[in-house]
């Protein structure tokens, strides 16, 4: 949304439903970087005053958006390379906490309480992880498309349903207590709250790195063949299910380091994280994202994250909607955007008209929004108003595309009496 | 069936690699596994074997015919709009739930009541007039849906599942505002109850009423698809959209209809679910896309003939699972779906009567 302030026109005619990140120019895409890496930098530097909303901005709200952000990363890194929506992200950060919760635990009252060291968790969360995503992915393999997101979401699912049902490791109230290691502290201690921060942000910028670099070995630009024309490439001697298979695993990995990080965060994990709901909302961030961009990940989490926690702070929408409305708010942005801008933000040059009228309403309302519930309504604010703003640029386009239509069917009536064929 | 057993046994034109006849003979000795445990050894499980506790199985059986018949009520219609549409409708298991909703809501105002009903007072219109209201609305909602959302992005397969999947989340949502998130359950009427004898077993009489209806409802699609005008352009569309819209066949009309008649066995199937199986709450419209998922996934999406044989298979894993797995392990029978999925996957990717798309 923001991206129209720095101005400069990008390339991007994409035919609709064009895949690969190659169709967007350089520039939308270093655009969506410089924006997190500067809203990363205000959480650097206001995370050293002492205001109460500048450390939940910081401690909270980047700090989720980063470790979110890691795994929807995996999400895009297997659509925007693979061709493939993967829904089952959710489960391999979901497993790796679980496998953390169980091997350092002490005495809690779920799980197997193995109290091991919590760098031993973590290398074993990782491991065990990357190792289903090798077997799932294999299963799946020779499926593309919906198929593989059918799949996908059939193994999230009946995921979260194990762990609901095998209460050895954790049942419906999941594994609580779960100890970091020392350099990240204690959650009560609040004189160094940022370190998980530190820690995200490092992750984040290692996953965002190595995903780009292996998209461009010859595996990566192998994948992208087996993305584009899968007959094709196995012609030519490829093995397109282990080259699905093998990224898989490697999204596998990816989200388990997102898992390492939430269970630090959250201290905890149970199974409603990684229910329906869960897995929607990484697809969610993604979608938001733009789902072919490596960077409109971490945007996408942004927005998601700063939605949830300062969905009452809408102001115009929060006479209507509640603060536990917020999955109405966000499915609504959600079908605005798919069917606008699908894309996501980062597509939004694509869009006639998009970016001037998101910058317009991100503007109003951002304004509205700091006038009436300060910081929290002002960030809320510009993000509901551009999507506002997007909403209204694809009602107008597609408005306009109708009269085209409607003329046209009216003109060849008049001309040749017979009705064209529609689709 | 054959074109499945084929598969199964690796009867094919052309040499098989090892690993996919290794995964044959795997699944084969599962299947032999399984039936060699239930019928004659089954220690330890609630059941018992077969051969010593025969009412227990059968009753088994139906129990799993029961939920089979549900299944495949709302399996086939995620599997008719994907197979005409190649649209995903992520939204199904939230216009299931919803239809239950309704129906409850309506019953309760018919009857003036609060809270759960006595059956005793639950009349034969009770029962089925919320039914015929909440698969009408829900059938009503699905065509706005198709219409406002969908129409227009006809061919665009990930962005229309994108849409129903906003769409679900929307509609899920204002679910648990408007209804609650206490589960409830709809009552059947009076006259679907009571007992059956049969070879020794009680049987409730409303399972075989959903067993009834399940067939009901497979036979009426059958002669929809196979004996009407629309049937046959229905399944012209699923072969070839564009030649049937070439020949003057207003293709938009047929998707719409198509569209109509997925949600509707939806909502009915959540109506029969609401009043046998489960309860209506928050978290069901997930756990009902799962298990059409679970169900087009084993049977191939798209076909009529899949969707049953994928909703018997699950069923039976379903039902059966819980009793003839050890006491101490009866809790995990989730893991026989992931068992079936993963077995179906390795040998048949598209399903047992898929076919690549």
């Amino acid at each position: 949304m923001i991206l129209s302030l720095l101005g400069g026109r990008t390339g991007g005619a994409a035919p609709a439903g064009g895949t690969g990140s190659g169709d967007y120019s350089r520039n939308t895409r270093r655009l969506a970087l410089i924006l997190f890496v500067a809203l990363v930098l205000v959480g650097v530097f206001q995370g050293i005053t002492p205001d109460p909303f500048r450390h939940y901005f910081v401690d909270v709200v980047l700090t989720r958006s980063l470790i979110f952000g890691v795994a929807a990363a995996s999400i895009v890194f297997l659509s925007a390379f693979g061709g493939m929506i993967s829904l089952a992200q959710t489960l391999m950060y979901g497993v790796c906490a679980f496998t953390i919760g169980n091997a350092v635990t002490t005495g809690g009252s779920k799980g197997l309480n193995l109290g091991w060291n919590p760098w031993v968790g973590v290398v074993l969360g990782i491991g065990v992880t990357t190792a289903l995503g090798f077997l799932m992915g294999l299963l799946a393999s020779r499926s593309s498309g919906l198929y593989y997101l059918m799949i996908t979401l059939a193994y999230g699912v009946i995921g979260y349903y194990f762990f609901v049902q095998v209460t050895v490791l954790s049942g419906f109230g999941g594994v609580n207590q779960v100890r970091a290691p020392d350099f990240i502290g204690e959650p009560t201690d609040a004189t160094n709250p940022e370190r998980l921060f530190y820690s995200s942000l490092v992750v984040a910028v290692v996953v965002y790195l190595l995903l780009r670099y292996v998209s461009r070995t010859p595996f990566g630009l192998a994948l992208q063949g087996v993305r584009d024309d899968p007959v094709r490439m196995n012609s030519l001697g490829y093995n397109v299910a282990m080259h699905r298979t093998w990224a898989f695993t490697l999204a596998a990995f990816v989200a388990s380091l997102g898992g390492v990080l939430y269970v630090w965060e959250q201290r905890a994990i149970a199974p409603t994280a990684i229910n329906l709901g869960g897995i929607l909302n990484l697809l969610v961030m993604a979608i938001i994202g733009g789902v072919l961009v490596l960077e409109g990940a971490w945007l996408g989490a942004f927005i998601f994250v700063a939605l949830e926690n300062y969905v009452r702070n809408v102001v115009f929408l929060n006479n209507f909607i509640e603060e536990s409305r917020f999955r109405t708010l966000i499915g609504a942005i959600v079908l605005i955007l798919v069917l606008a801008c699908p894309d996501g933000v980062v597509g939004l040059r694509k869009v006639r008209g998009a970016a001037p009228l998101a910058l317009i309403g991100a503007a109003v309302w951002g304004v509205f929004g700091a006038l009436h519930e300060g910081d929290r309504g002002a960030i809320a604010g510009v993000i509901v108003g551009a999507v506002a703003g997007i909403g209204a640029a694809g009602l107008v386009g597609w408005l306009a595309g109708h009269r085209d239509t409607a003329r046209g069917v009216w003109s060849k009536l008049l001309s040749t009496g017979r009705v064209p064929v529609r689709n | 069936m054959t074109g499945a057993a084929n598969a199964l046994l690796g009867r094919r034109g052309r040499n098989v690699p090892w690993h996919r006849s290794l995964a044959r003979l795997l699944i084969i000795a599962a299947i032999a596994f399984v039936i060699v445990w239930v019928v004659f050894l089954a220690a330890g499980t609630s059941a018992g074997p077969a051969v010593k506790a025969p009412s227990e199985f059968l009753k088994s059986i139906l129990n799993a015919l029961t939920i089979s018949g549900i299944y495949f009520i709302v399996a086939s219609g995620f599997t008719l709009v994907f197979g005409l549409m190649r649209t995903v409708q992520m939204a199904h298991g939230s216009l299931f739930l919803l239809a239950g909703y309704f129906a409850l809501e309506y019953q309760l105002d018919f009857l003036g009541v609060t809270g759960t009903p006595d059956r005793g007072i639950v009349g034969w219109g009770d029962w089925w007039l919320p039914l015929v209201i909440g698969v009408v609305i829900v059938s009503g909602l699905g065509l706005f849906i198709q219409q406002v959302f969908l129409r227009w992005n006809q061919g665009q397969d990930l962005r229309q599942a994108l849409i129903t999947i906003a769409i679900s989340i929307v509609l899920g949502d204002q679910m648990i505002q408007h209804f609650g998130g206490v589960a409830e359950p709809i009552t059947m009427t009076h006259e679907i109850h009571g007992y059956v004898n049969f070879a020794g077993i009680r049987y409730g009489i409303h399972q075989l009423f959903v067993i009834g209806m399940a067939l009901g409802v497979g036979g009426g699609l059958w002669l929809l698809l196979k004996k009407t005008r629309t049937g046959m352009v229905i399944r012209a569309g699923v072969d070839d959209t564009p030649m049937v819209q070439a020949l003057g066949i207003n293709v938009q009309k047929v998707f719409a209809v198509a569209f109509v008649l997925g949600s509707a066995l939806a909502g009915l199937g959540g109506v029969i679910a609401g009043s046998s199986v489960t309860t209506l709450a928050p978290g069901v419209d997930g756990q009902w896309l799962l298990h059409s998922l679970v169900v087009v996934i084993i049977g191939g999406m798209g076909s009529l003939g899949g969707a049953a044989a994928g909703s018997l298979l699950y069923g039976l894993a379903t039902a059966l699972a819980p009793v003839y797995l050890p006491t101490d392990y009866a809790y995990y029978s989730i893991i026989a779906t992931f068992v079936i999925l993963a077995l179906v996957l390795a040998v048949r990717p598209f399903g047992l009567f898929g076919r690549p798309a």
